[in-house]
């Protein structure tokens, strides 16, 4: 009942962000859908992914999202779509169709004992994969200074207005 | 019928596939799109740790989903990046009017 409850809030807050007209609105909507699932994380016991959900997913993401709204402005586009309505829900019923035959109902869980540690897990097992995070963190930090750019030349601009007004004087 | 609780949870994964896919597909703002996006990689990394949960390593799916959401957040970093510089050079967030760049 509990993961009824939270299944049924997550969708329900999924659907908001997609459909409300303001995108801070919609960003909010989405950092509810986090939550929620880093609640669900932690409840099928995935804590650690369950915290890093929560403070990359609800935290991180939502202030670069609402910075990003800031810097370019909350424009309502009005909501023609890019194809007809119609394909897109056949396309989207169609493949949920196909994917609730492939996996409804889920197999029982199977008993037994977790052997190895997350940590282990992640830094013996899956030891490349943390090299590729590594370098994608790093293309990140170029995508943030993207988006700072912006205030960058901006701040640097207006620093040399009141330079030159100053020169005036 | 009483369903289990991964069944719940799977269903609840394909629902908000489709939440996402209806986002992509309908959506012209470039922020709603990385927003539709964002909701897709959070299908992908609840299948994957219920997926772990099912098969009881959990832990394998956790790891799995750590990856998940470095690329998801970097992802969603560069889509920014992009909407910002778009409407810089452009004036609009629209991805309709991107089709100027092919002139």
């Amino acid at each position: 009942m509990l993961y009824m409850g939270l299944a049924v809030a997550m969708l329900f807050c999924a659907a908001m962000a997609i459909r409300a007209k303001h995108l801070l609105t919609s960003v909010l909507w989405l950092a509810g859908v986090s939550a929620l699932l880093s609640l669900i994380f932690y409840l099928l016991g995935a804590k650690q992914i369950a915290v890093i959900e929560l403070s990359v997913g609800a935290g991180l993401i939502t202030v670069l999202m609402v910075f990003a709204i800031s810097v370019v402005g909350d424009q309502p586009i009005e909501a023609r779509s890019i194809i007809p309505l119609p394909v897109a829900i056949v396309l989207i019923a169609a493949a949920f169709i196909m994917l609730l035959i492939l996996t409804i109902p889920a197999p029982a869980p199977i008993p037994g004992g977790e052997v190895t540690s997350f940590a282990e897990v992640l830094w013996q097992d899956r030891g490349l994969d943390v090299l590729v995070q590594v370098l994608l963190i790093f293309s990140g930090v170029l995508g943030v200074l993207g988006v700072l750019a912006h205030r960058i030349q901006l701040t640097r601009r207006s620093a040399g207005q009141s330079a030159i007004k100053e020169a005036g004087k | 019928m009483t369903l289990s609780a991964p069944t719940i949870l799977l269903i609840c994964v394909l629902g908000l596939l489709g939440i996402g896919l209806y986002g992509m597909l309908i959506t012209r703002n470039l922020i709603k799109l990385v927003i539709a996006l964002q909701i897709l990689v959070k299908t992908a990394l609840l299948a994957l740790v219920i997926a772990g949960n099912i098969i009881g390593q959990i832990n394998l799916g956790q790891s799995l989903a750590v990856t998940v959401l470095a690329a998801d957040t970097v992802v969603a970093v560069i889509g920014l990046a992009l909407a910002v510089q778009v409407r810089q050079q452009l004036g609009t967030l629209d991805v309709s009017d991107l089709s100027t760049l092919r002139e």
